[in-house]
């Protein structure tokens, strides 16, 4: 039977790519932001902890999708995806590659569960979903774990809830939980956190916003779901409404879900970086 | 229902310095959005750079948004409906990185915009709401 054994939440900013595409790591900007990953970069690939398969989600920074289709949740069911050109080249990034079997089954039981999920074949991926597997991985010549990719719109309003965001992720737990495979699954949440890229406001960051939300995803998990949308907006900026897609990582786990690793740094780029590594307690 | 949708999009508008992407935006920049998008294209970025006011003719877009972009004025792309993962497409195109770009709009230089990053990136305080000043 498959499990989901852990989660993982991410922002993906994709300076963090730069600076792992470009070797930067050692300039004094860089250190501490690649430092966030040493603690998980070792926990991943032990043998007991290391997945076969991560849930990804992810937003699409129009790369994929453009105004004609704005999918709310769209999952990506095809055998691979190659990272996208976003306008500067494709990142040196190798080919994501799926568990089309297990991505089909959750698209099925998702929506038998209620989720209508746009299934997508053809699509490229952005640094929403490669800037988090480089800044865990580093620059394998393959990506050491198949990914299946869930693009959540966050663009353009209304966004899902964090709510609906929560309970889609008990319905992943359940979709995952009924595959027969006996397979290590994983969950990342990717975005976040505070950061605002436009307007007079630009730059916000709100550190101890941040922290509260980092502590109650194993404190108290029940508050972050009903956040309102203009809460996210008002306190985190604009942009920080990437972090409902935290929620679906954390409703996939358990309520005992323990804390691993945290690590929390400001600035990169205009964003507050926040990473977490949950256990998923039975 | 009605009043709902009405009170959600009424408190965007109670935020300062931000425009938030919602439908009525995305309907009014569609075209925008997608000259942007048209920029991922390395023939349409040189057409774009060899002559910016012949490829906008290619778009319907309104004298408004095609001065906007000739003069890279971000804010009122946004006024006009541009998302700014689309108009990234735009500021990349001209190699700015993102800091670079937005900083442009905060009415500080690259530099100034910079350092208060680095010393931790703006306060919220003062900056939630218009209507109650906190």
């Amino acid at each position: 039977m498959a499990r989901i054994t852990a989660g993982l939440a991410t922002s993906h900013i994709p300076l963090i790519g730069v600076a792992i595409d470009q070797n930067r790591g050692e300039e004094d900007y860089f250190k501490p932001i690649l430092a966030a990953y040493d603690w998980t970069r070792r926990w991943i690939i032990q043998p007991e902890n290391k997945p076969d398969v991560v849930i990804l989600i992810y937003n699409d920074h129009a790369s994929a999708f453009d105004m004609n289709f704005i999918p709310t949740f769209a999952i990506g069911c095809a055998d691979s995806f190659e990272p996208a050109d976003e306008g500067w080249g494709r990142r040196p990034v190798p080919t994501v590659k799926n568990h089309a079997e297990l991505a089909w089954h959750i698209a099925q039981s998702l929506i038998l569960d209620d989720f209508d999920m746009t299934i997508i074949n053809k699509m490229d991926v952005d640094h929403g979903l490669t800037v988090p597997l480089s800044a865990v991985f580093g620059q394998p010549k393959e990506w050491p774990v198949k990914v299946i990719p869930l693009a959540v719109n966050v663009v353009t309003y209304p966004v899902p809830s964090g709510n609906r965001c929560w309970l889609l992720g008990e319905a992943i737990a359940r979709a995952v939980a009924s595959f027969p495979e006996n397979l290590n699954v994983q969950i990342w949440g990717t975005g976040g956190m505070s950061h605002q890229l436009q307007g007079a406001r630009a730059g916000l960051i709100n550190k101890e916003w941040d922290q509260r939300f980092l502590d109650d995803m194993t404190r108290d998990p029940q508050r972050l779901r009903a956040i309102p949308h203009i809460e996210y907006l008002r306190e985190t900026g604009s942009e920080g409404i990437e972090m409902v897609m935290w929620l679906i990582m954390r409703g996939a786990l358990s309520t005992q879900a323990r804390e691993l690793h945290r690590a929390y740094h400001v600035p990169a780029s205009n964003t507050a970086l926040g990473h977490l590594v949950l256990e998923n307690v039975e | 229902m009605p009043d709902r949708l009405k009170d959600y999009l009424a408190a965007f508008d109670d935020i300062p310095g931000t425009r938030v992407y919602t439908t009525e935006r995305a309907r009014q920049g569609y075209w925008l959005n997608q000259f942007c998008m048209s920029l991922m294209k390395p023939e349409n970025r040189e057409r774009w750079r060899a002559d910016e006011r012949r490829y906008l003719e290619d778009w319907q877009l309104t004298d408004a948004q095609k001065e906007a972009l000739l003069a890279r004025d971000y804010n009122r792309l946004l006024d006009l409906g541009g998302n700014i993962y689309y108009l990234a497409k735009v500021f990349s195109t001209d190699g700015l990185s993102f800091v670079q770009a937005v900083s442009t709009m905060t009415g500080m230089s690259v530099e100034e915009y910079q350092k208060m990053m680095l010393a931790g990136g703006r306060s919220p305080d003062g900056q939630r709401s218009v209507k109650e000043g906190r």
